[in-house]
């Protein structure tokens, strides 16, 4: 039974309840699991591969939910492993870490790249890292999340954005941000510069304790927005040749406190 | 059912063998294209070699699509339960109309004047740039390459890489064209003449129009994953923010997304992660300065509900749309992407085309392979892709056989269950091979015209095993 | 042990050597060989084209004919893909899917035979040649075939074992694929016979005759190389028997 395409006749189903009862009637039929290598016996073995699929009823069980994949690359398991891993991985995406030993050493940091590079205009947020960095600085600053409604082209005309972060993936060299903790969604994306402060413990091993700690920080209000940012910003479209800051931060700074 | 795109059942065929042999001989574009996918594979090789176990890898990402999938009838209702409890609003689309019509209302709702778009596939799909052009709303394609694409008046190439074909003095001609700027060479500066342009573009826009690589049922977020950041930027400033994506993108856990996302990645382009990988719940929420007021998103069937209800080729709703497939294959390599004449190029392309667009038009796409295989060794969620290719060619003859063809093959069926006339038949044929070679035959002229055929033995392996007085039942 | 050989129909028919080359490999090693004279083709072409009752037809027949036989072992990859992987799938739910089962637990590869099997990765043979591999993708992809051919070419005497940069690339038979698109079957073997022929190799050495009559059909034809010669394509069943034909 199918309802009628593109008309809600009377009487007739909604295209949800249309396509939920097509769902359900699909679903009567059972697919055969996929061939997955690592269960299939080991190399010498007789049976052809389409068949051995098929023969698996069980359920979804065979291979348990687990967190903690040992076939992923690898994220380090103390917090030295997992800061090289970190560094090694930041430098082939291109971005810049550095490491200071406090907040005040951080805030030099950003005064002398406001410096040499002659910005106008820094945006930022309000967040306990975040805003002694300002502290100093020689131009203009934009807070995104002040008493005024957000202003999109004041922060189209800012030269660099500074925001604090969720996490710090080893793994994959991945700065988490969300909406909540980042000043919003704009200020990690739309400025040149995207500057990221964060402190050590911030550092986690994996991709996957990252979204866990998300999922329960959030603890049923997930932000509207959350960000892994591997990298700057970057295309291949042309020729296939990396270009860096394509739309987004065409650099990305780390600055590590601790 | 979807209407076909009107044509005849051998029209697109033709268009097809013409648009190849056109291409093949194409020697200049099919070695840069070539050249451009060389990096890929290396890329992509070092990538794999940082998985401890890149089988396990591919196993846990299969399983986590397999158990979504196949359990759509409760995940999907649970995402959307779950994305608007976080203030998302869920629309339902039938079909391409259905969904087209979905879009037009809430961009006219929005008032919308200006209207920035980030890649969607499944806009391609339905054919939605046209849809809102025709109702004098201009559209805007932020990512690069199918800005480019846009620019040229094609659709993408690749679905991953929509310009891999076009090189860089054709981009700077077209930027001159279009945006009055002057010529350059250099990677780098186009990119740059592109951001410059985007940037006014994305702060003017009132409504942003993304696509989804993953729906996660457990708290109601949907995944984008991009290079460039123009997605974000497309769901980050407009007052409206409309999602369009296929049923089919579920998965059940967030913690899903930890294989899914780097497999994506390393599959698809050799990274080890893209570099943004973007989770919306749904609206700015009380307590956030940016953001969209509202978030629509348009969930799409047309077709996938059949491909669900049809348990051998159900696994290919796994797709997570990574290109790997289009990557390796020799057909794509060698036909390049607009042969195909579908939205969805290459290997998976084949496969699901016939189910979206009525298998008689579309079988050819599913023969037009050698069945190596590759599409399916690269698959990161291990769909039996190659084997598909297989299944739609047998469902074709069944129910639309070529006549010719089928009498063909079952006369070969007398002639093997007869090893008498098998002999027989192997013997008149060889006698009279060289005299067949220099017949002019329309059906193979263009087989023997690229090749050299071999001559024939005196004797079959048969008749040297009998001769030799040797062992046979 | 007895071995049961599986001839394809176009070895049968058309290069026949490199059927007695793998009589000959056996043999020397100390086994007998059979060929049941009952076998034709195994259906492969109607398969794959999707004609799959007419192809069940020919793969019940074949089923039957090799019906006891300990071993069955055939010099073609994509012939003893068929039989091994394809048969089960196609006989499912029909009375002929346990036979279709035992079948596919006795059918082998001819390198695969040897190394896997026997145990084998020297025959004593000598091939004094420059020669590359191409692996054809059923073997490749299908049975997992990529090592053996060669551990075994590597065993021989006074033969330079090379390898081209697109090793794993389809040569573009297909079967009727290259009939029905001839344009595409001619530029991937462009892409995989020029890769083999610029290793400078005397000879290509494959385990899939189909492979073979591609490549050699192509190269033949179309390869213009700076020497002026231009590689010959060879059974890796012929050269472990020790001489080229």
């Amino acid at each position: 039974m199918k309802a009628a395409v593109g008309t809600l006749a009377a009487g007739g189903m909604s295209a949800r309840d249309t396509i939920l009862l097509r769902v359900r009637e699909a679903l009567r039929l059972p697919a055969p699991m996929p061939h997955f290598k690592s269960l299939l016996p080991s190399v010498g073995s007789d049976i052809p591969s389409t068949h051995a699929g098929s023969t698996s009823s069980a359920g979804l069980a065979i291979l348990p939910l687990d967190v903690a994949r040992p076939w992923l690359p690898d994220g380090g398991d103390t917090p030295e492993s997992q800061l090289a891993i970190l560094a090694t991985n930041l430098e082939k995406l291109r971005a810049q870490m550095h490491r200071v030993a406090d907040l005040s050493a951080a805030a030099d940091f950003v005064l002398s790249l406001a410096r040499t590079r002659d910005w106008k205009r820094v945006a930022y947020h309000g967040h306990a890292l975040v805003e002694p960095l300002l502290a100093g600085v020689p131009c203009a600053t934009y807070r995104v999340d002040g008493a005024d409604a957000f202003d999109k082209s004041a922060l189209e005309h800012c030269d660099a954005g500074i925001t604090a972060c969720d996490a710090i993936v080893a793994q994959t060299g991945s700065i988490l941000v969300s909406s909540a903790t980042s000043g919003g969604r704009s200020l990690s994306i739309l400025p040149h510069v995207h500057i990221v402060v964060a402190t050590l413990d911030q550092i986690v091993s994996t991709l996957g304790d990252a979204l866990h700690a998300a999922k329960h920080r959030g603890a049923g209000r997930m932000p509207s927005m959350l960000s892994f940012i591997t990298g700057p910003s970057r295309t291949g479209d042309i020729e296939r040749i990396l270009v860096l800051g394509a739309h987004g931060p065409k650099e990305l700074i780390l600055i590590l406190v601790g | 059912m979807i209407a076909s795109d009107a044509q005849s059942p051998q029209l697109a065929k033709k268009k097809f063998l013409r648009d190849a042999t056109v291409h093949v001989q194409d020697t200049g574009h099919r070695t840069f294209v070539q050249k451009a996918l060389g990096g890929y594979f290396v890329s992509r090789d070092a990538q794999k070699a940082r998985y401890r176990d890149w089988e396990q890898a591919r196993d846990a990402a299969s399983l986590a699509k397999w158990s979504a999938v196949n359990r759509l009838d409760e995940l999907l209702p649970l995402f959307v339960a779950n994305f608007e409890a976080n203030g998302g609003q869920v629309h339902w689309a039938r079909d391409a109309e259905e969904a087209r019509r979905i879009i037009l209302d809430l961009v006219r709702e929005a008032k919308a004047k200006a209207i920035i778009k980030s890649k969607c596939m499944t806009s391609e799909e339905i054919h939605l740039n046209a849809a809102l052009e025709k109702d004098g709303y201009g559209v805007i394609e932020s990512d690069l390459g199918e800005f480019i694409q846009q620019l040229r008046g094609e659709p993408p190439y690749h679905f991953v890489f929509p310009c891999m074909h076009v090189r860089r003095e054709e981009i700077s001609d077209l930027f001159g064209k279009f945006l009055g700027t002057p010529p350059t060479s250099s990677p780098e500066e186009l990119t740059m003449i592109a951001r410059r342009h985007m940037r006014q573009l994305y702060v003017d826009a009132d409504v942003g129009i993304t696509g989804a690589n993953f729906l996660v049922a457990e708290t109601g977020q949907i995944s984008i994953t991009e290079n460039e950041g123009n997605a974000r930027l497309t769901a980050a400033l407009p007052r409206v923010h409309i999602s369009l994506s296929g049923i089919e993108k579920v998965v059940e856990h967030l913690d899903d997304l930890a294989v899914l996302l780097p497999i994506l990645a390393t599959a698809g382009a050799g990274q080890q992660m893209t570099c943004y990988n973007t989770l919306y719940a749904g609206p700015r929420r009380d307590g956030e300065c940016d953001g969209p007021e509202e978030m629509h998103l348009v969930l799409l069937d047309n077709s996938r509900t059949a491909i669900l209800a049809d348990p051998e080729q159900r696994d290919s709703l796994h797709c997570i749309r990574c290109g790997a497939c289009l990557n390796v294959c020799p057909i794509f390599k060698n036909v390049g992407g607009f042969t195909y004449g579908t939205t969805y190029q290459g290997p998976i392309g084949s496969v699901i085309t016939p189910h979206l667009r009525g298998l008689s038009d579309w079988n050819h796409l599913s023969a037009a392979s050698s069945l190596c295989g590759a599409c399916s060794d690269v698959c990161p969620v291990r769909i039996d892709i190659h084997h598909h290719l297989l299944h739609n060619r047998r469902n074709a003859a069944r129910t639309a056989p070529n006549r010719l063809e089928k009498f063909g093959h079952q006369i070969f069926v007398i002639v093997a269950s007869r090893p008498w006339l098998f002999a027989a038949g192997g013997a008149i044929f060889r006698r009279t091979l060289g005299v067949l070679k220099r017949l002019p035959l329309p059906l193979l002229r263009d087989w023997m015209a690229t090749r050299t055929l071999p001559a024939a033995p005196r004797k079959s392996f048969r008749q040297q095993w009998r001769q030799a007085g040797k062992d046979s039942l | 042990m007895k071995i049961s050989l599986f001839i394809p129909c176009f070895v049968d028919q058309m290069t026949p050597q490199v059927g007695v080359a793998v009589a000959q490999v056996f043999e020397r090693l100390g086994h007998t060989c059979e060929f049941r004279s009952g076998q034709t083709c195994c259906g492969q072409p109607s398969f794959n084209s999707g004609y799959w009752d007419e192809a069940r037809e020919v793969a019940i027949r074949a089923i039957g004919v090799f019906d006891g036989a300990e071993v069955v072992v055939g010099p073609s990859g994509s012939c003893v893909a068929m039989m091994r992987v394809f048969y089960p799938e196609l006989l499912k739910d029909t009375p002929h899917e346990t036979a279709a089962l035992d079948l596919a637990a006795r059918t082998f590869e001819f390198g695969e035979f040897l190394v896997k099997k026997l145990g084998v990765t020297d025959v004593g043979a000598r091939f004094p040649h420059r020669v590359t591999y191409h692996d054809g993708c059923h073997g490749l992809r299908e049975l997992r075939v990529k090592d053996e051919p060669r551990q075994l070419l590597r065993a021989v005497r006074d033969l330079e074992l090379l390898e081209c940069d697109e090793a794993e690339s389809c040569c573009g038979f297909g079967g009727l694929f290259s009939v029905k698109f001839p344009m595409i079957s001619a530029a991937m073997a462009e892409v995989k016979g020029g890769s083999l022929a610029r290793t400078q190799c005397d000879y290509i050495v494959s385990s899939d005759p189909s492979c073979q009559l591609q490549l050699d059909g192509w190269l033949q034809r179309n390869w213009r190389s700076p020497t002026g010669t231009i590689p010959r394509t060879i059974h890796l069943a012929e050269v472990l028997a020790g001489a080229p034909t």
